[in-house]
This record gives C-alpha cells, structure tokens and sequence, in this order.
C-alpha cells in the first residue's frame, strides 16, 4: 500500500477493489490456503513453515510501520524480536521449573498462558524501543543505521554473557505454553492462532495509517521540515512509531520461540535484523502487506533453494543484490502496479 | 590486581583500538566522501585474512601473506566498487544498507564454499615470535607489540596522505563539494574506486593481523564492522581524527572493562556472581560509552553533523 | 497606530566571524505587507529561520502579539499561527493537494496522537482544507499528488497550507521566485487579497512585486537593516540607492 493509497482510500466510497488490495486479499488467502492445505494433507512440517512465514511477517510488519510509513531505516529490530523470545522463554521457565522469577513484592511464578506472555513480550518491547528510540532519534540518515545496530548488538551480546539464562546456550521451552480454549501443540491449532495475530496486527497498521497520527507520520517520512511547518514535531511522532513498532515485532518474537519452543541469543542477531529489512523490500518498502510477501518469498527460496545447495544463501545474496539494484518495487510492486515511495 | 596485567590489558586494548583504527578509516571516508554506508567493509577484513592464511599456507611466508592480504582485499573493493557500489552512490540508505547486506552474503557464501567452516591458524612470523620484556619488567608479546606498531605508522601515513598529497586535497575537496571536484577536472570515478580500494586494503591489512592472533573464519568480520560503526558514531562520520580517537576509545573500554568490571562488581558481591554481572556490563560498555557520546554530542566528537 | 502582530528586537546571530543578523528591529502591523529586501547574502533567510524559530538567535527578542517567543520552536509557534513558507516549496511531495492541507489543519488543531479514526474523513479538517484551497485558487487540484503539480502550484499550496494553520502573520522566503511574469502577476493579486487574514512578512526579488504590494519596506545590508519606510520613502533613500539599487541604476 503506497502513501497516496493509504490515505486516498477512504475518500472513495468502497466498493470496487483496487489491483492492489486483490494482491493483498491473494496473499491472506494463500497463506491460509497454503496451511489447510497442508494440514489435510498431513504434512506437518509445511504447517510449521507457513507458521514461521505468518510470524515472521508479523515481525516484518512492526519494522514496517517505521520504515515504509515513517521512512526510518532501523537495523536493529532484531533487539525487539529477540526481547520478546526471551519474554516468553524466562516466563516459561520459571512455570516449567517451579523456580519463582520473584517473591518480592508479590509472589510470582512465571506463566505458561500465551496472552500474559504476550503482554509482557509487548510492554517489554515497548520499553526497549522506548529507550533506543528516544536514544536513537536525536539523529537522522546513517548515524541512525548504525545506532540502531549497535543497540542491537548490545543486546545480542548481553544475553550471551549473562549466564542465568542459558547464555550462549540459549533456553528451552519443554512445552509450548498455552491459549485460553485451544490445543496450541496442535500444529494446525497454532497456525490458526497465528494468522488470527497477523490479520489483527496488519489490520492495526492500516487502522494507523489512515489516522492522524499515520498522516503526520507518513508526512514525517517525506518532509520533517514542513511537518514542524505545520506544528507538529516529527520527534514525537516518530517516537510513538518507534515504540509500537518495538511492542508489534517482540509479539512476534514470543510467537516465534513458542514456534521453535527454544530461545537463544541467534533471535537477537544482526542478521534477523537484515533479514527483516530484506523482507521488506522483496515485498515492496511501504506497502502495508509487503511483510508477507517478503516473509513468504524468502522462507519459499530458502525451502527449496537450500534443497539444491547448502550454499543457498551465496545464491540468494545476488537475487537480493537484483532486486535491489534494478527491481525496486518488489513483489507487490511487481503485481500490483503503481509506484513505490521511498 | 597487579600493575603488570593492568597494562598488559592496557596495550592489549591500544592493539585492539589500532586495529579498528584501520577498519574505521575506511568506512568514514567512504562514507565522508561517497556518501555510502558499507556493510560489506568486513567481508573486505575476511577477504584479506583469508588471502594472508593461503599465501602464507602455500609459500611458508607471513610476510607474502601480509602483502597479499593487502593486494587481494584491494583487489576485492576495486572490483565490488565498480561492479555493485559505483551504482549505489545516488540510492538512498536503505538501498545501500540491503545491497551490501547481500554482499556479505555473497561473501560469506562464498567463502565458506571454497574453505569449508573450520576456522584457520596463522603462525606468527619467526621474526616476531616469542615476548619482549618491556621497561619496568612486563612480559609482552612481541607480535602484539608489531602491530601496535603497524597500526601508529599506518595511522601516521594516512594523515600525511589526506592532509598533505594531492590524493588527500581531491579526497577532502570531494567531501566538501562533489560538482567543485568534477570542475577541477579530477576524475571522480576513478578517485571513488580508488578510495574505496584504499579502505579495503586498511580493512584486509587489519583482517590479516587479527587473524593470526585469533583464527581466519567465515563471518569474522562481522563482529569488528558492528564495533567499526559504533567508533564511527563516537568520532562522528567523515572525520578520520574523530576515527583515531574513537577507535582508541573503544578498544581500551572494551579491554578495560572486560578486567576491571568484574573485579569492581567482586568488591560487594560474592566472586561468581560479580563475574557474570561484571562479564555482562563489559560486554555492553562500549554500546554505553556511544550512548553517553549520543547524548552529549549527537553528532559526534569530531562530526560536522549529525 | 494599532499594536504590532509581530515584533522584533535587536535580534543578532553570528556565524563564527560573520555577523549574519546584527541588532535587526522591525515590526509587522496589522493588515500591511511588509516586505524585506537587500542584495543575496545579506542575512535574510537568516533572519526569517530565527523568526521561525528554526534557528535561535545570540541575543533580541521576537515577539508575537506582545509574548515573547524565547524557548518555543518551531513547531510551537505554527501552532501560534506563524505560517511560513519556504524558499524552495517544501510540500509532502507523495500526498495529495488536499493531504497536505489536511495535515496543516491537523497541526492547527494540536490533535496528532489520535489513531483511531480515519483522518481524510474528519469533516472539521475536510472544510478546512477545503476551503483553504479554494482561496488558493487550487480548487479542482485537490487530489493531485504534490509532486505533479506546476511550479506556480506548488506555491499556491504552501499558500493553502499557510491558511490552514489559522494564520496570526505569513512569513513568506520568496514565493515569487522561479515564476514567470504572469504566475507572479496572480499571486500578487493573491497575496494583496491575504493581508486582510493576516499581515505578511514577505522576503522577495521580484522588485516589480514589492513596490507594487509592499505597505513598508526594509533594507538589509550586511544583517543591517539600512532603512524601513513606504516604497517611496525606500526608492528615494539615498544610501538605499547608493548600496543597494545602485548596482542596477
């Protein structure tokens, strides 16, 4: 979804679809479709792997909000991923283990219910963002890449040298914590769950862009300059992106150690930072479901690439390298037509 | 603690600032003058350490290693320059950060293709081997202290070329004005490759040195371009100065708190937990150290901008 | 005489040894354009960033309706109702004509962190912006994207989005620049109409312009203000001939 789409949308008066929002309604089908299919058809494996797409596109979505509507080029939001894998794992932990995580002021034992773990992942996420970001945006163009990637980093390294929790080692979950009336280990069951998540959080976003605060965001990406003009500090804006943007992707990153029911320090690594840049543009910066389009192509290349050769990724560095240099608009820009902005 | 390990780990984080002294050299002045952000430079790092492990493997001399090392990542960023980044200079940063990124990958791919995941092992020259005794009675390695060395003349040399060559007048000319430059009738593209073959050869030269002290292996370049970065944001970017000083800055703290924070944390703590607590903090004082600069000067020490 | 909108008081800013502003007093009356002009370099878009509030100044005061600005940015004081436009048109170049306008109605209004309900269809902003550009004269523009409109528009829609923000005084950085005779000819009728809403600091080349619309013109020389009086007054000045129009006369 461009900027001219987001907001222009609501002028009209419904109806029709627009080229672009039948590639979006393709994508949501084929995601589920994809799953059921494979469920019915007994493979449980590829159910793990559109799970893995619809989390890892939830993940994409929340770097979305700050960069293709805020134009932010964050290279860090592994850190959040990672923060909310982590969430969920220590929570996890101390429940599994019957070690309480702290006696003061109230007895707590940890928790093995997925919208608790949820909330936490989200409020520490929040947090994070909170403080990088604020950190983070008194610069602007490359100084904030490389802040952004440094905080990252300072993450990464602090989880493998505090040992209470596995450091380099990371930490298991025995058993995938639970949500309120579903049977969470069934694959199909998650899966589910998992989507539900994604369509809330892509729903959110397009709910945000449309808003006030998405106007002057999406503004603050173009021109910072005019929208001070205007009295509006692009700061703040920003910074709110930031933050949501931080709640969204360690939401994603519990989602994903519930997945893998093991969290270790490789969630919060530079590369997953990249990574999610990567599915960005291979789904087309900007557009609301370029998350799991990107999500989507690159966990399809990497199944049936890394069949042909353990060197895949040698592989998928040119294809990345094309893309960018001469394919700009990515998959959905490819589909739907229409410029990209950014 | 002992004054003799207190500056032992003080020259150790003097080698280790030089080294990313080289490192950072050459990302600020792509940067500064190209407008580019790199991710590839440590690919670039690899390239020369694996360049010096086969020359050195096959002929039994470091030194043609060495030499190697430099000409093979030269080699290397002339042929990425103007094969992928002369297109990248009118991108914007994301376009950069994402065709770099997929250079790694092709890098590390690639490498790992041709020499496997296990890591290599220099020998330390024969010349350089064994340890000194420094004045007041410090044992020191004496390869360490070589390229303690290497890193201050190489630091030396590359203030005389911007400051005083003509390489360095166009270099700092293309800084400040890139059309001004066209008009004096420099060719800028080949002054482009030739800075960014100029970086390269700092970062293979740095990957060389570094690996024979730990070990040649795929992605170990990654690690020292994240702490590149982090220097770059402390001297601010474009400023080889601010590079120096960074460098230096983040060596020590890093060396330093990596000693000394444990045993602070042991003077009210029971000595496991102070060692874990004390291991967690070093690993984080540098990102602290860019955090306090950040918050003083957003644009960094010496940065024009921010 | 009617209190001034806006007023400033020995203002001064220097670059290191250059003196871009040095102890500039002028004031902007109800109802009048005042137009400042002086030869390039001479400080004016200095001056006009400090009274922004994009730049602050070593020493003076700005004053907007009697309260000093010191310490409020930029942002806070659009929201005051100083509406400027820039030099090169600054516009959010992927919104529409009618974005754009909406988004400085919504920066007037001091509403941003609302996230709820779709901003393009809050009636309030919609009339607003509606409005404002059909006094403009950008009505039947309203959903072009920014970046194809003509140049002249583009001026027109920073004049747009300058009424949007309810404005107590324009500060225009050359609208007339890159216009042709006819283009500029209109947004003079435009402006001549404006000052009625709000006085105009109006920073312009265009000396057609500024004798025919100006009320009061400043000199700047230097980051001096050489002379302030009626277009008469000015083009009858005899150290203004002798600085500034003597290089044409």
């Amino acid at each position: 979804m461009s900027a001219a789409e987001v907001t222009a949308v609501p002028e009209g008066r419904g109806g029709r679809m627009n080229r672009a929002q039948i590639v979006n309604a393709a994508l949501a089908l084929g995601l589920l479709g994809f799953g059921l299919v494979a469920w019915a058809m007994g493979e449980t494996f590829l159910v793990t792997l559109a799970t893995k797409v619809a989390i890892l596109a939830i993940a994409g979505a929340g770097l979305n909000l700050v960069l293709g509507f805020g134009g932010l080029v964050s290279f860090g939001h592994a850190a959040y991923f990672g923060l909310g894998g982590y969430s969920a794992g220590i929570l996890a932990h101390h429940a599994l283990n019957y070690t309480p995580m702290f006696e003061w002021p109230f007895l707590f034992e940890g928790t093995t219910s997925m919208p608790v773990i949820w909330i936490t992942a989200m409020v520490i996420g929040a947090l994070a963002a909170a403080l990088i970001g604020a950190l983070s945006l008194r610069t602007t163009g490359v100084y904030f890449i490389m802040i952004t990637l440094a905080f990252g980093q300072m993450i990464f390294y602090f989880a493998i040298s505090w040992p209470a929790y596995g450091g380099e080692d990371g930490l298991p979950i025995y058993v995938r914590n639970g949500f309120p009336g579903l049977n969470t280990l069934d694959p199909v069951q998650f899966f589910g769950l998992t989507c539900a998540v994604l369509f809330a959080v892509l729903g959110l976003i397009a709910m945000l862009a449309h808003s006030r605060f998405g106007l002057a965001l999406q503004a603050a990406r173009q021109n910072r300059q005019r929208l001070m003009a205007v009295g509006i500090r692009p700061g703040g804006v920003l910074l709110v992106a930031f933050v949501i943007s931080g709640a969204i992707t360690a939401l994603a990153g519990a989602l994903y150690a519930d997945l893998n029911r093991f969290v270790s320090p490789s969630m919060l690594s530079w590369h997953l930072s990249g990574e999610l840049l990567v599915f960005l543009i291979l789904g087309g910066t900007g557009r609301l479901f370029a998350p799991l389009a990107g999500a989507g192509l690159y966990i399809t290349l990497e199944h049936l690439l890394g069949g042909v050769s353990d060197h895949w990724q040698f592989f998928f560095g040119l294809l990345l390298l094309g893309v960018v240099l001469f394919a700009r608009g990515g998959v959905i820009g490819f589909l739907a037509g229409g410029k990209r902005h950014g | 603690m002992s004054m003799i390990l207190l500056i032992e780990q003080l020259l150790n984080g003097l080698q280790s600032g030089l080294m990313l002294f080289l490192m950072a050299a050459g990302l600020t002045l792509v940067f500064g003058v190209m407008g580019l952000i790199n991710l590839a430079h440590g690919s670039l790092y690899m390239v020369g350490a694996f360049a010096c492990a086969g020359v050195a493997a096959a002929t039994g001399s470091f030194w043609l290693g060495l030499a190697a090392s430099i000409a093979a990542a030269a080699a290397a960023g002339a042929i990425v320059e103007v094969a992928v980044i002369r297109r990248l200079y009118r991108r914007d940063h994301l376009d950069q950060v994402l065709a770099t990124f997929a250079l790694i990958l092709i890098f590390s791919e690639g490498t790992r293709w041709l020499y496997g995941s296990f890591p290599l092992y220099l020998n330390v020259p024969e010349a350089l081997s064994g340890s000194v005794t420094l004045p007041g009675g410090i044992r020191y390695s004496l390869f360490r202290l070589a390229i303690i060395g290497a890193g201050l003349a190489v630091a030396v040399g590359l203030f005389l070329l911007i400051g005083k060559t003509r390489i360095g007048v166009q270099v700092r000319a293309g800084e400040a004005d890139r059309e001004m430059i066209a008009a004096l009738g420099v060719d800028i593209r080949r002054l482009y490759t030739l800075v960014f073959a100029l970086g390269a050869a700092l970062a293979g030269m740095a990957g060389a040195l570094v690996g024979t002290i730990q070990s040649v292996q795929v992605g170990m370049g990654e690690p020292v371009l994240i702490l590149a970065f982090v220097v770059i944001v402390i001297g601010g970017i474009g400023s080889i100065k601010g590079a120096l000083i960074g460098a230096l800055l983040v060596g020590l703290t890093d060396t330093m708190g990596r000693v000394l924070l444990p045993s602070v944390f042991e003077l009210f703590m029971e000595t496991s937990a102070a060692t874990s607590v004390g291991a967690a903090l070093a690993s984080m004082a540098i990102y602290i150290l860019m955090a306090l600069v950040l918050i003083v000067k957003p644009g960094g020490l010496f940065g024009a901008r921010a | 005489m009617a209190d001034p909108i806006l007023d400033i008081r020995g203002l001064s800013k220097s670059f290191g040894a250059l003196k871009a502003t040095d102890d500039v007093s002028l004031d902007l009356r109800p109802g009048e354009i005042h137009a400042l002009i002086g030869p390039n370099g001479a400080g004016k878009s200095t001056l006009i960033k400090q009274i922004s509030g994009e730049i602050a100044p070593d020493a003076g005061e700005v004053v907007l309706r009697g309260r000093s600005l010191a310490g409020i940015d930029a942002a806070g004081r659009a929201r005051m109702g100083m509406a400027r436009s820039f030099q090169v048109s600054s516009v959010a170049p992927e919104f529409t004509v009618l974005q754009n306008v909406v988004l400085a109605a919504q920066g007037a209004s001091g509403a941003t962190f609302r996230f709820f309900r779709p901003v393009m269809r809050d009636a309030g902003l919609l009339q607003t912006a509606r409005d404002c550009i059909a006094q403009a004269g950008l009505s039947g523009r309203e959903a072009v994207p920014a970046a194809e409109l003509a140049h002249g528009e583009r001026r027109k829609l920073e004049i747009a989005m300058a009424l949007a923000l309810k404005p107590a005084l324009f500060l225009l950085d050359e609208p007339m620049a890159g216009m042709g005779t006819e283009g500029a000819t209109a947004l003079g009728d435009l402006l001549d109409a404006l000052r009625h809403r709000a006085p105009i600091l109006l920073v312009e080349h265009d000396m057609d312009a500024v004798f025919r619309l100006s009320d009061r013109v400043s000199v700047l020389v230097y980051g001096r203000v050489i002379a302030t009086g009626t277009p008469d007054e000015i083009r009858t000045d005899r150290e203004v001939q002798r600085v500034y129009l003597g290089e044409e006369a």
